[in-house]
């Protein structure tokens, strides 16, 4: 297994490159490094010897991708990408347009993303599977084909409205827990509180929906008779059995997505002003700043190939069958 | 048998549910976003919306960061909190900066020395003494000389985290060097100063010492010579400017000009704390009321109270009516009245409008979304507040912004441009057709004030009522301006030689391109609208929607016909708007603000008559000459000055609202138990809804249950 690991590893690199420079691409096509200066430098009293200034002291003065006036592996290191870029394989984001430490941000920020995340997933995980089980124990009953239309109304409402509609609600209304914001520790709890309910609840259309297609699936399977013969109630047979031998297309899902957790969520952090990566990433676009929208799409890039691998692994944790080779 | 078992618990639950009910009823602000510890302190509390880009004075300039820095640090003037229009008068300085002009042999000059004559004007500044900087590592020292925290080494930046873990943490006096020391860092490139270049053409030896000082180390910035700015003494510096330049006092009031330690660069200069995002452009040196004590750019900023601020006091005198409006309740007193401030980071104006209304923000802009809730107009078109926010005791304060909002147009457009009369006519046929009044109706909600001219309110210079009317676009009846007719404008464009909107070369409609960045859903209200002001006169407006970044492309390369453009005041001062339409300030060639690249020669002369002057009626004469060819030639359609509407909660007082005036914190006091009690009043929890919930749920799937058992007995059975 740990060469299979190794050689998912050396697939990443060019990968990884490819990601790079499709971003670095995509980010000039749409911003110079004179664009970059100006959002930097404000509206005010720019002058061109500014903008000449901050490109020089940002390194956004070179040639984007090839320096034709150099020689040798100059004419690819003096370059915009590579001054740029290189550092990112050793996890070195560098500081940012506006002057920060990208990683010290980025550790700083990984935690509020992942507070949130966590529990959203653990909650939202737990509550479909249970609504997905209980739908298929209360097959073709009314209750069933009730929840089928509820869960194909909540799937098709915006997750805006949740979070507008929550926050007017749990927050506004009920006055049950601050509307938005976020502290330090546990203190971070009551904070946490609306958000994680809300991504639940905008969560159970699909996932419900999802997951009940899984179990309704096994639940003709000819193990599960055989349970039923042996007397087992609906419930045993549902929750031991059944759960258990749907547990590798949940996997798939759950484990590929573990990693991004700490990437946040881009709408739920900007709506409750959890300081996590998510709006890190949003309000970095928002301020042209290529160094620190670089980073995050390596990182991301990064953990999503960490999720494939770590779903790939889990295969073999809950199917012996499956080997890796 | 099983139903018999399971009523003790029900019993229990109905219980149970019972004393969560009553407990729930008295349990108030479980909404609260604030730690425990708050209650009762004397704290202000506020939002920001984006994490500001800089704190460094020498590189800040935005209004939102303005709004942290002006708190810290302390240029030597400021304006005078409550009298209108703003009057400069001292704040760290000991009186108002002694002005003298010198021939360019260093003569001294009479004050009535013609504009010619000077050559040099030297700002005279003295300090009061016994002001203190706040508590920081960067001045703690072992014994004179020896700093503790100026090379850190590895092991003490590992233990770093924030600034409070630098356990020493002193302080030293202010002196008239640190004054100079700013004016160095103004001047030095890698600080990249956005007034560097416009103080180089002013302060005797700036672009020389930007030269000088290139290949210099920021520690070493201290001992490098600037010319025209020296220490005179311990209390005392002086400033040359070339030539007259009376507007430079209101840069003195500005925290440009506010005094730095040498030894905040000694100490933040170290890469171990950059690294860690320790930096002088996020943890301020001031002496100021308030101190950075917190800074948090991603989640909360919070300001307390400088234990070293000099003795500063409230104001004894105003305008007229604000000891009425209880503006002088507070005269005398010694500042700051509140010891926190605490900045939240908040986002979205959904939530930040919610917790205003729960009273956990002191004070609230007004978004348009939540405008409704709040204002409502009069018959007569003055603002009110709602019956909610009368019942909540909410304040309303209106002010006009020294700002202003255009339309203008390239004067180096072939259609639109230049200085002939068909141009002319058809830009101010223009200005009738583009109803601006409406445009404030429906898209400000009635915060604006349609406008006559480049000046504002507020700014020496503007004029009120008949005599500062655009006739071009305006006449005066019955006590107020009255947009021409439209039939007016329709002639206008005959006479330039579009009849009826036609262009005489195509035969169809004259086509006018229009430049925005406003390109998103909720624009298209806003576009169709211009499109229909133009169509009024048969134009046809193309709108020309791109990104932020091509659209100042645009701008300097002179590619845009007709665009939309706003200008804050630096100052309050008629030159900080003429300024934008001076010809050698073009955008196209000059790269300067004058956007619309206009150029009157005639304008120009007399705006560099004007600039140099001292308010009077002399020059008053000249803004109103300057003001009517601007009229007539109609470079800008003027648009409107927006006003500010702010809401304070009944516990929130002495604030006057003022955009010039940056430090005014320190001026605001807060009556926390008011504070508290209204809270307690409004944040009670309601958990009913919760349980009706729960039970409407339970019902539902009761028999659903009852048929799973049914069915579960029948197999077992």
């Amino acid at each position: 297994m740990m060469s299979y690991v190794i050689r998912r590893i050396l697939y990443a690199l060019p990968l990884l490159l490819a990601v790079n420079v499709l971003t670095f691409v995509l980010f000039f096509v749409v911003n110079s490094p004179d664009d970059m200066a100006r959002m930097q430098l404000g509206q005010k009293r720019v002058t061109e010897q500014a903008i000449q200034n901050w490109k020089h002291q940002h390194g956004y003065d070179l040639p984007l991708l090839w320096n034709a006036e150099q020689t040798g592996g100059k004419q690819l290191s003096e370059t915009i990408f590579y001054q740029k870029s290189i550092n990112l394989f050793l996890f070195d984001f560098g500081l940012s347009d506006s002057g920060r430490n990208i990683g010290s941000d980025i550790r700083q920020r990984m935690w509020p993303s992942l507070a949130l995340a966590l529990p959203s997933l653990i909650v939202g995980l737990s509550v479909n599977i249970t609504l997905a089980l209980l739908v298929v124990l209360f097959r073709n009953t009314y209750v069933e084909l009730g929840s089928s239309v509820l869960l194909v109304m909540l799937m098709s409402v915006s997750s805006l409205f949740y979070i507008i509609g929550g926050q007017f609600l749990i927050g506004k209304l009920l006055k049950l827990v601050p509307i938005s914001g976020y502290d330090d520790g546990w203190a971070a709890i009551k904070f946490l509180i609306l958000p994680v309910i809300i991504s639940v609840v905008a969560g159970i259309g699909s996932g419900v929906r999802w997951y009940r297609s899984l179990f309704l699936e096994e639940v003709e399977r000819d193990y599960v008779r055989t349970a039923r013969a042996k007397g087992l109630s609906e419930t045993q047979v549902l929750f031991k059995h059944v759960l258990k031998n749907a547990m590798i297309p949940i996997l798939t899902g759950v484990v590929v997505v573990l990693p991004l957790l700490f990437m946040g969520s881009l709408i739920m952090e900007s709506f409750f002003s959890i300081p996590g990566l998510g709006s890190y990433t949003i309000d970095a676009i928002n301020r042209q700043d290529f160094s620190i929208v670089r980073a995050m799409v390596f990182l991301g890039s990064v953990l999503y190939i960490a999720g494939l691998l770590l779903t790939d692994i889990s295969y073999t944790l809950v199917d012996p069958r499956v080997r890796l080779s | 048998m099983s139903s018999t078992q399971s009523l003790p618990k029900v019993r229990t639950l109905m219980l149970t549910l019972s004393v969560f009910i009553m407990t729930a009823c008295d349990i108030s602000q479980l909404n609260n976003p604030y730690p425990e510890a708050d209650h009762g302190q004397s704290i202000l509390y506020s939002s920001f919306a984006e994490r500001p880009k800089h704190l460094d004075p020498a590189v800040a300039y935005s209004s939102d960061e303005y709004g942290f820095i002006c708190q810290i640090y302390e240029p030597p003037l400021q304006y005078h909190y409550l009298k209108r229009p703003y009057q400069l008068q001292p704040l760290t300085a000991a009186e108002m900066p002694e002005v003298r002009y010198l021939d360019k042999q260093g003569n001294a000059l009479a004050e009535t020395a013609s504009d010619t004559e000077v050559a040099f004007s030297e700002y005279l500044i003295s300090i009061k003494p016994g002001i203190e900087f706040q508590p920081h590592p960067a001045f703690s020292q072992s014994e004179p000389g020896r700093y503790l925290y100026h090379a850190l080494s590895k092991e003490q930046l590992a233990a770093i985290d924030t600034l409070a873990d630098l356990p020493v943490q002193q302080s030293r006096s202010l002196t008239a060097e640190d004054y100079v020391y700013q004016i160095k860092r103004l001047a030095y490139a890698k600080i990249q100063s956005p007034i560097a270049e416009l103080m180089a053409g002013y302060i005797d030896g700036f672009s020389e010492f930007t030269r000088q000082t290139a290949a210099v180390d920021i520690a070493d910035l201290k001992n490098q010579n600037l010319r025209g700015v020296e220490a005179v003494n311990e209390h005392a510096y002086r400033i040359r400017i070339k030539g007259k330049y009376p507007q430079f006092e209101y840069w003195l009031a500005m925290p440009f000009f506010a005094p730095m330690p040498w030894e905040a660069d000694a100490f933040y200069d170290q890469p171990g704390l950059k690294n860690k995002n320790i930096t002088l452009d996020w943890f301020p040196i001031g002496t100021g009321p308030f101190w950075l004590k917190e800074n948090n750019p991603n989640r909360r900023m919070v300001l307390a109270k400088n234990p070293h601020y000099h003795a500063d006091f409230y104001p004894t005198d105003g305008d007229p009516g604000d000891k009425e409006a209880g503006l002088l309740n507070d005269a005398g007193k010694l500042l700051p009245f509140v010891d926190k401030v605490v900045y939240t980071l908040e986002k979205e104006t959904i939530p930040y409008w919610a917790k205003f209304l729960q009273g956990y923000y002191d004070a609230s802009g007004i978004a348009s979304d939540s405008f409704d809730q709040a204002v409502q107009f009069s018959g007569s078109g003055d603002p009110l507040l709602t019956p909610m926010m009368r019942d909540k005791q909410i304040q309303l304060h209106t002010s006009v912004a020294t700002s202003i909002f255009y339309m203008g147009f390239n004067m180096l457009d072939p259609v639109l441009g230049g200085a002939g009369e068909a141009s002319r006519k058809l830009r101010q046929a223009i200005a009738i057709a583009v109803d601006y009044e409406e445009f404030i109706a429906i898209f400000a909600n009635g915060r604006g004030l349609a406008a006559q001219g480049a000046l504002p309110p507020g700014i020496f210079g503007y004029r009120d009522g008949a005599a500062g009317i655009n006739p071009v676009v305006y006449d005066w009846l019955n006590g107020k301006p009255q947009r021409k007719a439209i039939e007016k404008a329709r002639q206008l464009l005959a006479e330039a030689g579009y009849p009826n909107g036609i262009d005489p070369k195509t035969g169809q409609a004259l086509l006018l391109y229009f430049d925005t960045t406003a390109t998103g859903s909720d624009d298209k209200a806003l576009m169709n609208w211009y499109r229909k002001q133009f169509e009024k006169l048969g134009i046809q407006l193309v709108i020309r929607g791109t990104d932020y970044n091509r659209f100042q492309e645009k701008m300097r390369t002179g590619a845009a016909q007709i665009f939309v453009w706003g200008w804050n005041a630096d100052y309050p001062d008629p030159e900080n708007f003429f300024f934008l339409l001076y010809g050698p300030n073009s955008k196209v060639g000059q790269g300067g603000e004058n956007a619309g690249n206009y150029a009157n020669p005639e304008f120009d002369r007399l705006f560099e008559k004007m600039r140099n002057m001292d308010n009077g009626p002399e020059r008053q004469i000249i803004i109103d000459r300057m003001q009517d060819i601007l009229r007539r030639d109609a470079p800008w359609l003027f648009g409107y000055y927006p006003k500010d509407f702010a809401l304070l909660h009944s516990w929130y007082q002495n604030l006057k609202p003022a955009r010039m005036i940056n430090n005014r914190l320190k001026y605001s006091r807060v009556d926390t138990d008011l504070r508290e009690q209204k809270r307690q009043e409004w944040n009670q929890a309601e958990f009913w809804p919760l349980l009706l919930g729960f039970v409407l749920l339970a019902v539902a799937f009761l028999p659903a249950v009852k048929a799973y058992r049914r069915r579960q007995q029948e197999t077992q059975s």
